[in-house]
């Protein structure tokens, strides 16, 4: 797996490539230190109105505003916010037909430092399988930002939350 | 004063000023619906604490429309992280109106925290919002709404629902006919 996400250019301009094709103006922010650099792009970018918030799951609600105001919507958080967001995400995205881009680092998996990120890491695929949330994964660096632009097509087709999971080997040796 | 009479000044200003209005979860959403059902009004069925953050959204979005938000104690004292982000930003043009009844009204009046020592605006002004008053009865409500475009209205309210019917709308039929208004996004 990690031979695959070798190589140039780094996967955080390769997120915020997949952000910008997908047109996404809009996005919230709970940080992470794997995002930390795609957060402050996003934070001096023109054309992205960003709002760091508190929690995901007030991201949720922001977010499903700013859809209901035209925007395209994404959350840059941890996997471990997806546990914070369950209820909005279902008893608001779910039961409006309202769509989300979330991008999430993916903890709690190979490569690993902090033990108290494993339990969310091994529940996350299972809990957004269970919420019918569609999730993917780029499988190399090269293809994230196809993968961005494909996941917010199929949230505004589908009108409803997608993932995408940024696992640690993704992102490499940022910090 | 009652929440729904509060409510009734709330929707009054939401027509006069063409606001989009979002109401919070339960009661609040049926007695609004029935004071005064329009395309404006944002029906907030479930998500409970979200009301505030929703506006917030629809505010930063877009700025050449008022946005109004109907919140409850019990939803503000669950989502209270919103009152530092709303505060970070304040936006001309949202108005964010708590209407404090001390109780969770919708689940059967259980006491809230501010039934007891806690205060909602010294909260919203410890959250760094500017532009923050309290009013507790109707003419000072009415003053208010008058005065503020936008910060953050706390009104003291009597626990106690009216017996308002059920909303006659899907959540399609509500987000649709909203967005009618408010704006969609470009494919």
């Amino acid at each position: 797996m990690a031979s695959s996400f070798e190589g140039n250019p780094t996967p955080t301009k390769l997120v915020f490539k997949g952000i910008k094709d997908a047109g996404i103006d809009f996005i919230v922010s709970v940080p992470c230190v794997n995002l930390s650099e795609l957060i402050t792009m996003v934070d001096t970018s023109c054309d992205i109105v960003h709002v760091p918030v508190t929690r995901e799951e007030e991201g949720v609600g922001v977010c499903a505003g700013a859809y209901m105001g035209g925007k395209k919507p994404a959350m840059l958080m941890q996997n471990s916010g997806l546990g914070n967001s369950v209820n909005a995400l279902a008893s608001l995205n779910l039961l409006y037909g309202i769509p989300i881009l979330m991008i999430i680092s993916h903890r709690g998996v190979e490569g690993e430092p902090i033990i108290a990120q494993v339990p969310m890491g091994r529940l996350t695929t299972k809990l957004l399988d269970t919420m019918e949330i569609p999730y993917l994964i780029p499988e190399n660096r090269a293809e994230s930002a196809d993968i961005i632009l494909k996941a917010w097509n199929t949230a505004r087709d589908m009108k409803k939350p997608v993932a995408v999971l940024l696992p640690i080997l993704f992102w490499g040796q940022q910090e | 004063m009652k929440r729904i009479d509060a409510i009734r000044e709330i929707a009054a200003k939401a027509k006069e000023s063409s606001s989009l209005l979002v109401a919070n979860i339960g009661v609040p959403c049926k007695e609004l619906y029935n004071v005064y059902d329009m395309p404006n009004n944002f029906y907030m069925l479930g998500s409970m604490g979200l009301a505030s953050s929703i506006g917030l959204g629809l505010a930063l979005s877009i700025p050449d429309k008022k946005v109004l938000t109907i919140e409850g104690d019990g939803s503000v004292l669950m989502n209270m992280g919103s009152l530092a982000t709303i505060a970070s930003f304040e936006p001309e043009n949202y108005l964010l109106v708590i209407i404090d009844n001390g109780s969770y009204g919708s689940t059967g009046n259980q006491p809230t925290a501010t039934s007891r020592n806690t205060d909602l605006a010294a909260i919203a002004k410890g959250a760094g919002n500017k532009k923050v008053c309290v009013v507790d009865d109707v003419q000072s409500l009415k003053k208010a709404l008058l005065c503020m475009d936008y910060g953050i209205i706390v009104v003291k309210a009597i626990k106690g629902n009216s017996g308002a019917d059920v909303i006659e709308l899907n959540p399609e039929q509500i987000i649709d006919r909203f967005m009618d208004i408010s704006s969609r996004p470009s494919q």
